[in-house]
């Protein structure tokens, strides 16, 4: 027989049992909610401190005069930088986008095997590669065999760290395409290659443009790798043959220098660096991403 | 007849085609190898004079004639600050991720996974660049200095002169850095948790964080180890934020004595010194060499993480398929 007391005694540790653990579950979601708010600083610091020291300098002859004497007067500006970046960008673009497409149709259409495992397993290896890694090989292989620094080496490096990128979206893109397209295509009797050309490709092109865009965002911020392979200039563009300037590259040197005006022209690159790979970022989410939620296609910026 | 030979010249150009992918898909395989043949190549000459002792000596000198180099507290550097970094960010991470998958409103899920996206593609040196003059002094007068000056002389990893460019300030960065990685592919292992496994634990009356305990920890427990090790390889192989705010110490001082002291890590001691070697000689061969020994990590654990994650990750495909 359970007697009016134990009946009591059980209520209150019943109470007492559930309260502990509802107290327990709010602190944790507590602490929890402070985890978010420590992402959130930095990041809203960040934005804030290259906004705020950058936007003073900005001007049409800060984007497009040679960098000034260091420490004189005339401080000149960011243009060959920028137009190293771009020069860069453009023409890693022209070997590691028909590579990182060509392998992963490979990867979608005919990695089903052993050999496909492997490609994608050694894909995803290299897609987090350190760079600095693939920057001193890009040294060992074109800077040293040719002798001097150029922008070609950095363009190597470059196209190897935007090429796993490419294959991955390309082949995840590829593989969301319905099988009843290629059956539709085989029925016509068209050879697989142009299914894959006429048929695939065209059907999987926003995911494709996806890729490419964040490969590029991540090749835009890089710096390790240009330290071996262009070196850095003040100059413009004078030859494939020659060093040449980057914006990551010319922000890292500036910093070091003791002058106000040459920090002050760091951060005026970081911002100007800072928009174009956001801007590219933010274009992606809202132009390609939002209709299929994300999933593995994640932008990771460089070293 | 016309359609017989139609049928062979396309499936002739289909094979052509098939070889030209697989050349493309190959060329990863073959950067691979390369590097590792490259990077051993250009060392041979380090290994060749210093053997082992070239992993366990500190000295550095790059002086002709008296060279000697060591790689020892620039390893060491790289696992203490990637370890500090680890420290500060997994727990961290694991609660944005449970946040975000647990917790969060529909709303702000979508805007805070963007946010953490946006936090990994900021660049490494803009970091670097913020860390040097923003970061770095709240660190120094709001943390290093008191700790400093209270605990300094009694506790061998708080001694020093806190000047702010040091393995806390590196370190702290580095955690900042390695925090999108280890929370955006945790979020997604969480969310491949099956709900009934959720379910389950409510029925018995858990709370949120009992559930999570209880049934999404133990089920994505591997992953979770998967996307830390990932994590930890982002903060092994990160250079330019670390180059900037290590305070760049060479030789037996560079060892990671104290939180509050100069060191290096085996990427920022190759970004700083790479200008400083001349081709052909010891130096860059011992720079080359850090390279290799950089490449071996990194390599052994992607390779595990990937191993990790991609079980995961593919047993949550099947399981939609099916």
């Amino acid at each position: 027989m359970i007697t009016v007391e134990q009946r009591a005694e059980f209520r209150k540790h019943f109470r007492d049992n559930i309260s502990s653990r509802l107290i327990t579950d709010k602190i944790v979601k507590g602490v929890v909610l402070g985890c978010v708010v420590l992402a959130i600083v930095p990041l809203a610091s960040i934005l804030f401190e290259v906004t705020k020291n950058g936007a003073p300098v900005l001007s049409i002859d800060f984007l497009t005069q040679i960098p000034g004497a260091v420490g004189s007067s005339d401080v000149g500006g960011i243009g060959p930088a920028i137009q190293g970046t771009l020069l860069l960008i453009g023409m890693s673009s022209l070997i590691g986008i028909p590579v990182g497409v060509l392998s992963g149709i490979f990867l979608s259409e005919y990695g089903n095997n052993r050999l496909g495992q492997t490609i994608r397993f050694f894909n995803d290896v290299l897609a987090e590669f350190p760079t600095i890694v693939i920057g001193l090989f890009a040294f060992m292989v074109i800077v040293v065999t040719f002798g001097y620094f150029s922008i070609m080496a950095g363009t190597f490096a470059l196209s190897i760290i935007m090429l796993p990128i490419i294959t991955r979206t390309t082949e995840e893109s590829l593989k969301l395409v319905p099988v009843t397209y290629r059956e539709a295509g085989y029925a016509l009797g068209i050879n697989r290659m142009t299914i894959i050309f006429r048929i695939l490709l065209s059907s999987a092109k926003s995911g494709l443009i996806t890729g490419v865009m964040l490969s590029v965002a991540r090749i835009g911020g890089e710096t390790a790798p240009l330290i071996f392979t262009i070196l850095g200039s003040s100059d413009f563009f004078a030859g494939f043959a020659q060093p040449m300037d980057a914006l990551p590259l010319r922000i890292w040197r500036l910093s070091f220098l003791p002058y106000d005006s040459s920090i002050a022209q760091g951060w005026g690159a970081a911002l100007v660096l800072i928009l174009i790979v956001l801007s590219l970022n933010i274009g992606i989410r809202y132009l390609f991403l939002r209709r299929r939620g994300g999933g593995r296609f994640r932008i990771v910026a460089g070293g | 007849m016309e359609s017989v030979k139609l049928k062979g010249g396309s499936a002739s150009l289909d094979k052509v085609f098939k070889i030209g992918v697989t050349i493309a898909a190959m060329y990863v395989l073959v950067v691979v190898v390369l590097i590792a043949v490259q990077l051993g190549s250009g060392s041979y000459q380090i290994w060749a004079k210093e053997g082992i002792s070239f992993l366990t000596g500190s000295d550095w000198n790059a002086v002709h004639g008296r060279e000697s180099f060591g790689a020892a507290p620039y390893i060491a550097g790289t696992f203490v600050t990637a370890g500090l970094a680890m420290l500060i960010g997994l727990p961290v991470s694991i609660g944005i991720a449970m946040f975000l998958s647990e917790l969060a409103p529909k709303f702000l899920r979508t805007a805070l996974s963007f946010v953490v996206e946006l936090l990994a593609a900021v660049p490494s040196v803009i970091y670097g660049l913020w860390g040097l003059f923003i970061l770095r002094d709240y660190l120094r007068n709001w943390i290093e200095a008191p700790i400093s000056s209270t605990l300094g002389n009694n506790v061998w990893f708080l001694s020093g002169t806190p000047f702010g460019l040091d393995v806390f300030t590196a370190s702290i960065v580095l955690a900042i850095m390695i925090i999108p990685t280890i929370a955006s592919i945790s979020r997604e292992i969480m969310i491949a948790v099956p709900n009934s496994q959720r379910e389950a634990a409510y029925m018995l009356g858990a709370t949120k964080w009992e559930v999570f305990k209880m049934a999404v920890i133990p089920y994505s427990k591997s992953g979770l180890v998967g996307a830390s090790i990932l994590g930890l390889g982002r903060a092994v192989g990160e250079t330019m934020a670390v180059t900037m705010l290590i305070g760049n110490a060479t030789g037996p001082s560079a060892f990671p004595s104290s939180l509050f002291s100069p060191g290096q890590t085996m990427s920022s001691i190759i970004a700083n010194e790479f200008a400083e070697a001349s081709q052909g000689t010891l130096h860059m061969a011992a720079l080359i060499g850090i390279g290799l020994i950089l490449f071996v990590i990194a390599l052994s654990i992607n390779v595990v993480a990937q191993l990790l994650v991609s079980k995961v990750v593919k047993a949550h495909e099947g399981a939609i398929i099916a």
